[in-house]
């Protein structure tokens, strides 16, 4: 089986500012993985060029063995994107939402609703269907986005910043929701977050600051027998100096 | 070939939604024209004396000349709205939803287009509806032949607005397009006056109005209304329908446009 998601050797400048350096990763199928850094590290632009909305300057993006550029529909269609801002059109219904959501990948009204039961179902939300998205809460928001996000059957997710804005028992709850999709579903899941407590000691993580990867490994290994807060800042603190 | 039609099927019936959710946006829509119709027109039907020219076989009267113009105007307003409907969606971040649906962006930009001038023909019928009942009476068949004119203009209107939104980069600068497109298309154009009488006031602004694509939108309907075919401005106008959408399919490009501009 193909890896959900490959990058090797993305570099991107805006103009003379170099986001991103020589960025390599890998999701592998079944595992949350983390892309942690601060704000600004250049996570927000890799995740741009994921999805695509910038194209690739230099290096490779590929999705199951779909390369980005060459085969950009393929690709798109086997990931499911959460982004940083909400997206869910407030004044439509959840229902609506996911038919919205449905049509954009090609599945057609009927076949869209049947599949929303089940994924509103798996975050909670299966009796708010007719509820206009205004009504939910931001945590409850973030998780019809999640059950959008996985209406084509995608085999990987991406969450930029999922949880930002939401208090400590929604993100708790989302962050469980997406492990738990990939641990059941075999899904990929990439995570970029700057939230140390978002990581669990197993997750995989990718430390990305000034947009270089500094460290990857398992979230225990990288902290090395500290809190993976001290082993993040000893290695944003060298890399700053 | 099924999901390219539920695809374009979704953007279409999402755009729907938003209009009819919105009555304000409706009834605007139908005021803007009814008050130049039913104040401006009667205010200048008494002075304006127009000499029988195509399309026209008969004498008409200002208000009758002043209707396809004002057709144009609620298709020129309705594209900026759609413009501003696509900043709106790139400021909330609904834009990036669908820019990345696996279809290619020039089929979701035309999807998008499509669903614009669908609404845009909406309005235009419940407009000619009510200045029949005004007294403004163009053949009956026209209500059929003015349709074709009526989607190729809307479709230049429409992708003018797509363009625009490409370049357009907060809500707050719409009022930009207020003042230095929707205003300038609109009055340097035949929709209030005809171009020769333009021309006797003066021959740059009946320079600048013979070039204004705006103008042949209005040519276009004035003379599909009345069951005859403007082939000049059918011409201009589908030839500049192209290229501001291949304009827009451009600049939303993300290896060239907007996007990548933006952090």
């Amino acid at each position: 089986m193909s890896t959900p998601l490959k990058i090797k050797g993305v570099s991107h400048s805006f103009g003379q500012i170099e986001a991103l350096s020589d960025v390599s990763l890998e999701v592998q199928a079944g595992t949350f993985t983390v892309l942690l850094g601060v704000n600004g590290a250049g996570k927000t632009t890799l995740f741009n060029l994921i999805t695509r909305l910038f194209a690739t300057q230099s290096g490779r993006i590929e999705i199951h063995g779909a390369d980005l550029n060459r085969m950009p529909g393929q690709a798109l269609g086997q990931m499911g994107v959460v982004f940083q801002s909400r997206a869910l059109d407030a004044s439509l219904t959840v229902a609506r939402n996911m038919i919205y959501q449905g049509a954009l990948q090609g599945i057609g009204r009927r076949e869209t609703l049947a599949r929303s039961e089940v994924l509103l179902e798996r975050v909670g939300l299966a009796d708010r269907m007719g509820d206009k998205a205004a009504r939910l809460s931001g945590g409850q928001q973030r998780r019809v986005e999640i059950a959008r996000a996985l209406i084509h059957r995608p085999r990987l997710i991406l969450c930029d910043e999922a949880t930002v804005g939401l208090d400590v028992k929604s993100r708790t709850e989302i962050v469980a929701d997406l492990h738990r999709l990939a641990a059941e579903d075999g899904l990929g899941v990439l995570w970029t977050t700057h939230l140390i407590d978002e990581v669990d000691d197993a997750d995989p993580v990718y430390v990305l600051h000034h947009g270089k990867i500094l460290a990857h490994g398992t979230a225990a290994e990288i902290a090395g027998g500290r809190t993976l807060s001290d082993a993040f800042l000893d290695l944003t603190g060298k890399a700053a100096a | 070939m099924n999901g390219w039609i539920t695809c374009a099927g979704g953007i279409i019936w999402r755009e729907g939604l938003r209009f009819v959710q919105q009555k304000e946006r409706f009834f605007s829509a139908l005021v803007r024209p009814l008050v130049w119709l039913l104040i401006f027109a009667a205010g200048l039907r008494a002075v304006m004396g127009l000499p029988i020219n195509p399309p026209y076989e008969t004498y008409h009267e200002y208000d009758e000349y002043i209707v396809p113009g004002l057709c144009a105007m609620i298709q020129l307003f309705n594209g900026m709205q759609s413009s501003l409907s696509m900043v709106y969606d790139r400021e909330t971040g609904a834009m990036r939803t669908m820019l990345i649906s696996p279809y290619p962006r020039w089929f979701l930009l035309s999807s998008k287009l499509t669903a614009s001038v669908i609404v845009s023909v909406f309005q235009v019928y419940a407009f000619l509806l009510i200045a029949w009942f005004w007294g403004v009476e163009p053949p009956v068949w026209g209500f059929l032949t003015v349709l074709p004119a009526l989607i190729v203009s809307g479709l230049l209107l429409g992708a003018i607005g797509l363009f625009l939104s490409s370049a357009i980069r907060q809500l707050e600068n719409f009022a930009g397009v207020m003042n230095f497109v929707i205003f300038p298309m609109f009055f340097a154009s035949s929709a209030l006056f005809p171009l020769w009488r333009i021309r006797e006031g003066s021959v740059e602004v009946w320079m600048i109005a013979s070039a204004n694509p705006f103008t042949h939108c209005v040519e276009l309907i004035r003379f599909a209304l009345y069951l005859k075919v403007n082939w000049e401005a059918l011409g201009i106008v589908s030839a500049c329908a192209a290229v501001f959408m291949a304009g827009a399919i451009l600049a939303y490009n993300p290896s060239r446009g907007l996007v990548r501009r933006r952090r």
